[in-house]
């Protein structure tokens, strides 16, 4: 089965400076929930601006459901939805019209928006807010009305850049929450990165990064088994080591 | 292609309700060539004698000859507030929603340009209709032979308001380099006065004015106000559009202000 995410040799540096990331490979497996896992300055977001085309690699390929993301961007760029780190709605415009905007962006007709928007707004519990500018919602809500515009195309792939910066605590366990119902529900594909170990699940594959090279990548149980440890900050201890692989 | 005109129309409708929303940037836009139209002309209205010349047919008021660079100046300052928001969207993020869009990054750039060019179209409908009903008329076909001029001189306008914002990596750094552009490119054209009249004052700022893309955008607005096309000012401003287009593709780095440093891939 093809897979959604494939990143092959992927290296990038920015000038004349060292490589930001080196040789990075990893999958990311349709509808599993996959946890890019490093510390700041790992190269998570230099990663994630590659993936979304912000950059171009130095080296590497990227292939997104099977596209390759140099030769054939418009379908690799289709077939994904994303979330920024940094907020990106337009805090004057309502959470309807940020969610039009969108879904014109991404070609969708009038209906298809409007039937879509009302889903989604449905399914994360917004529908009473549609008419409020997005400057008036706390940042739990906002967070939800930006995972709507990224599902507004239905993508089968799902990118997410530490998602949970500046959450309170009840707002970041429901938004983990709402995306791994993604994966088990409508068998999306997520690509989660973070810095936090309890937004990862047991049963959640895990890519470690560390110093711009994937440290481990594998199903979160076996990174414990080849740590010794049960608990995921120990295993990241461990593995990130001098001298570390798995 | 149904996908290119749903982007581009969903590009435009935000823009127009960013404008809308931003009441005082709309006040402002017009209040500006409404002071020169109503105050600085009144004055320079005795010191600067206007003669028959193209394309009007007999004498004119000083009004009457301001009113078309005045609806450049609209459209001038909205093309680099239109780049203000540019740089502002890459700062706040938004410009990554727009890049990551499956559609290629240049026909966005454009349609980015387009939409700011229809904002600019909708100050200077408000505008010349505060002058009309301050009687200050052009014929009426005039109002819509107009439009293209409008829209092509707001496109290079914007064209070259982008090419600006590519060059700058902060918003605070914005506002110095408008007065280098804005001014220069407004006094050195036939706006506030005919060419011929800055040519008896100095023979090398008449050559530069004559080089100005802006004056041939201000002639281009002036002559289809009056439903007459000037090949020579649409020659000019045509080609400028395609070259500051083409320059700030190239010159456009999205990464810039998403990044710590400056990439060497694009």
């Amino acid at each position: 089965m093809t897979a959604a995410l494939s990143v092959t040799g992927l290296r990038f540096a920015y000038g004349k400076g060292g490589f930001a990331l080196r040789d990075v490979d990893f999958t990311v497996a349709p509808g599993r929930f996959t946890a890019l896992l490093g510390a700041n300055g790992a190269g998570k977001s230099t990663l994630m601006g590659l993936l979304t085309r912000l950059f171009t690699p130095d080296q590497g390929d990227i292939q997104i459901c099977g596209h390759d993301l140099r030769r054939n961007p418009r379908a690799g760029l289709g077939a994904m939805g994303v979330v920024f780190q940094q907020p990106t709605l337009d805090l004057d415009l309502t959470v309807r019209q940020n969610l039009t905007y969108a879904a014109g962006l991404r070609g969708l007709g009038g209906r298809e928006t409007a039937s879509r928007i009302a889903v989604l707004l449905e399914r994360f519990a917004l529908s009473a807010r549609a008419g409020d500018k997005v400057r008036l919602l706390n940042g739990g809500h906002r967070r939800r009305v930006e995972l709507a515009r990224a599902l507004l195309h239905r993508p089968p792939l799902l990118i997410l850049d530490e998602p949970t910066v500046g959450l309170d605590a009840p707002s970041r366990r429901d938004l983990v929450a709402h995306v791994h119902r993604l994966c088990v529900e409508e068998g999306v594909s997520v690509l989660w990165a973070t810095h936090l170990f309890d937004e990862v699940a047991p049963g959640d594959d895990v890519v470690l990064l560390h110093r711009g090279a994937v440290q481990a990548r594998g199903p979160a149980a076996d990174l414990l088994a080849a740590s010794g440890t049960d608990n995921l900050a120990g295993a990241f201890q461990v593995l990130t080591a001098e001298g570390a692989t798995a | 292609m149904m996908a290119y005109l749903r982007a581009l129309r969903a590009i435009i409708w935000r823009e127009m309700l960013r404008f809308l929303h931003q009441r005082e940037r709309f006040v402002s836009a017009l209040v500006r060539p409404l002071v020169w139209l109503f105050i600085f002309a009144a004055g320079f209205r005795a010191a600067l004698g206007i003669s028959v010349q193209p394309p009007y047919d007999t004498y004119i008021t000083y009004e009457t000859y301001v009113l078309p660079g005045l609806a450049a100046m609209v459209l001038l300052f909205n093309g680099m507030q239109s780049s203000l928001s540019m740089v502002y969207d890459r700062e706040m993020g938004s410009m990554r929603l727009l890049l990551t869009s499956p559609l290629p990054r240049e026909f966005l750039l454009l349609a980015k340009l387009l939409a700011g060019a229809v904002v600019g179209l909708a100050q200077v409908a408000a505008f010349l209709a505060i002058a009309a009903l301050a009687g200050l008329t052009a014929p009426a076909p005039g109002y819509l032979t107009v439009i293209p001029a409008l829209l092509l001189a707001g496109l290079m306008l914007g064209s070259v308001g982008m090419l600006l914002s590519s060059t700058i990596r902060q918003l605070e750094n914005f506002a110095g380099v408008m007065n280098f552009v804005i001014f220069p490119a407004f006094f050195l054209s036939s706006a506030l006065y005919p060419l011929w009249k800055m040519r008896e004052g100095s023979e090398w700022l008449y050559q530069l004015a004559r080089c100005n893309p802006f004056t041939h955008a201000v002639e281009l607005i002036r002559f289809a106000l009056y439903g007459r096309l000037e090949l020579t000012a649409a020659a000019w401003v045509a080609g400028a559009t395609l070259v500051f287009l083409l320059l700030s593709f190239w010159a456009y780095n999205p990464a810039r202000g998403l990044m710590p440093r400056h990439t060497k891939s694009q």
